[in-house]
């Protein structure tokens, strides 16, 4: 079903969002957003919600086994504690991405900000995955504590841009992080340290950038021609000897 | 009885929101424009404070200050009235429009007047013998109304511009000050969550002095050094807020101590010690001097905010980003806001999006003589 999207209160859009979804529906295509906030919030159902437009800050929050699709660039804190399901940004997007997610993936085309990736966790069976495919802003990875991020650097709107920011890796204390073409290791924190793909990390690695490049019609094997590096936290505490030495 | 929810699902947005754009051609444009892209992030304040800059709304008076004043009493705008008469010639005065709305309740009393200053003994005094320019007497006037006169307050002193500012939605305040009449090529617009000071008609954004003009969100932490270091060159604050020390600084750095805008914004937003260690000697130095010089301008917390004058737009951020900030390209214009929304509600195919990184200003000046 579709909703036009057009000079809607945020409010009155996710209501109907949420009663086509109580209703049934299991494909709803919103035309016309523009800076609509909250859009999939908490949404438990596997329904995909097409958005056609800039979709607002907070999208997918909460968010368990939706999938939402955005034809255009998207803002600010996408899948804040979103337990499983699936972003597809068709452009660039904003900073704060998957804070704190715990399962699914966000696949973001192109450019994304700042603290992208920030704390995110994961617990047995919920691995979350963030792929940017094109460059990121300082703090990337930052206080990461599980998941997997992955940054291209290869569809970007700004070729004279670094590849990534400072303080990459800030606090990072879980997870992986892998980098397509390498890392420039002055602008790593001090809490992390590079290494080298083994060959379980190939597979891994092989498989979310499949269904990556499948998503935005790309071929694979463009981006896996080139190699990787693995970015690891150098220890599981970070700051444990801050305050107080821990006892050895 | 219905069950009722355990939550409110939906959390309180609290943010502030800011926008703004130039035509750097100086191609005048509708108030109408920039109230839509405010509108569009209504959500990120809560009534009580919107305000909006604008450039170029008093062609047929450029050559004259334009000074907005707000009375909270009828003995105010005596004394001020009182005061203007005394030290400038006063080619127009005027109730600033206003309109009857209902989300606006007891405003207090808006004039306009155009002004240049009177050569009186008091000026020749501060021109010939004290070395300063006639902007500094100017300056010297908004401070003595604003810290002598209960009950008045400058909302701005430029030319050829205005600040139009109060207590409501920034939809609200546009309605209020009838802001459609107007026409301008650089346009700021602000939409006030307050957090740590009042909302009041003087707290709300944007700030002025002479032509400079800031809205911002976030806070500044630093507000108490930057205001005392400000007082020791005679800036006062008087209007309750963080915001105010940032127009006294642009104001002090570009026209008092001659930096370009870019520099000035380094002195803001300088990048840390670790990162200047590693520059080429001569970024090294340049960077250590403003450091060292304007240690006491710099602006500690999380920020982002615009600034205007009669020259251009320029946006910058905290140098790590605690606030959004986007900017976009289409023809002469540039535009600057909170979220890309904002932007596409006025402008839907910018040939160019991005997001500047934290401390690096987007600079947007007029081009030639506009």
């Amino acid at each position: 079903m579709k909703i036009d999207a057009q000079g809607m209160y945020y409010r009155d859009l996710n209501a109907k969002v949420r009663e086509a979804v109580s209703g049934g529906a299991d494909k709803i295509e919103l035309d016309n957003v523009n800076g609509q906030y909250f859009i999939g919030d908490g949404i438990n159902k596997p329904v995909t919600i097409i958005i056609n437009g800039v979709p607002g800050n907070d999208l997918a929050a909460f968010m368990n086994g939706a999938t939402i699709i955005v034809n255009e660039n998207a803002q600010d804190n996408i899948g804040n504690t979103m337990n499983a399901g699936k972003v597809i940004v068709h452009g660039h997007a904003g900073d704060v991405l998957g804070y704190g997610m715990r399962g699914g993936r966000i696949h973001i085309h192109k450019d994304v900000g700042y603290r992208v990736g920030i704390h995110m966790k994961s617990y047995q069976e919920n691995r979350p995955v963030l792929i940017a495919g094109g460059k990121a802003g300082d703090f990337f990875g930052e206080y990461m504590a599980g998941g997997v991020l992955i940054l291209l650097g290869m569809y970007t709107d700004d070729p004279d841009k670094a590849k990534h920011g400072y303080l990459f890796g800030t606090g990072m204390h879980g997870g992986v992080i892998y980098v397509r073409g390498g890392v420039d290791e002055s602008r790593l924190a001090k809490e992390v340290g590079v290494f080298d793909l083994d060959d379980s990390d190939k597979i891994e690695l092989e498989g979310y950038v499949k269904e990556y490049c499948k998503d935005f019609g790309l071929d694979a094997q463009d981006v896996l021609t080139e190699g990787f590096v693995k970015v690891l936290p150098r220890s599981k505490r970070p700051y444990g000897n801050m305050y107080c030495p821990m006892p050895k | 009885m219905k069950p009722q929810p355990t939550h409110y699902f939906e959390k309180d947005i609290s943010n502030c929101g800011l926008t703004g754009f130039v035509s750097k051609k100086g191609k005048r444009v509708e108030g109408s424009v920039i109230i839509k892209s405010i509108s569009l992030m209504h959500d990120r304040g809560n009534g009580l404070g919107g305000g909006f800059g604008a450039y170029g709304i008093y062609p047929e008076y450029e050559d004259f200050y334009a000074f907005h004043l707000m009375y909270e009493n009828v003995m105010a705008q005596q004394m001020t009235e009182e005061y203007l008469e005394a030290n400038f010639f006063i080619e127009q005065q005027e109730d600033i429009p206003t309109r009857r709305t209902k989300a606006i309740v007891s405003p207090p009393a808006f004039r306009r007047y155009f002004v240049k200053p009177l050569e009186n003994d008091e000026y020749k005094e501060a021109v010939e013998y004290q070395g300063l320019t006639e902007e500094d007497v100017i300056v010297r006037h908004v401070m003595a109304i604003n810290h002598e006169i209960d009950g008045a307050f400058v909302v701005s002193s430029g030319k050829n511009m205005g600040a139009f500012k109060g207590v409501g939605f920034p939809e609200e305040i546009a309605e209020f000050f009838r802001l459609e009449e107007y026409s301008g090529h650089i346009w700021t617009a602000h939409n006030r969550f307050p957090t740590n000071t009042p909302g009041w008609w003087g707290g709300a954004h944007p700030f002025t002095l002479l032509d400079w003009s800031i809205v911002h969100n976030g806070e500044i932490s630093s507000y108490g050094i930057n205001k005392r270091y400000l007082e020791m060159y005679g800036y006062l604050c008087t209007m309750l807020t963080d915001t105010e020390v940032v127009a006294y600084m642009l104001d002090m750095l570009i026209r008092k101590h001659g930096l370009t805008p870019g520099l000035a914004c380094t002195a803001l937003a300088p990048p840390f010690w670790s990162f200047i260690d590693q520059l080429p000697d001569n970024e090294r130095e340049l960077y250590t001097s403003i450091r060292q010089v304007y240690g006491s301008a710099l602006l500690n917390g999380p920020f982002a905010i615009l600034f205007a004058s009669n020259k251009g737009l320029i946006g910058l951020n905290d140098r790590v980003k605690l606030r959004p900030l986007v900017c976009a390209e289409f023809e002469d214009f540039v535009y600057m806001a909170s979220e890309e929304s904002a932007i596409r509600e006025i402008c839907p195919n910018p040939s160019r999006i991005w997001s500047p990184r934290g401390g690096e200003p987007v600079i947007a000046m007029l081009e030639g003589n506009v």
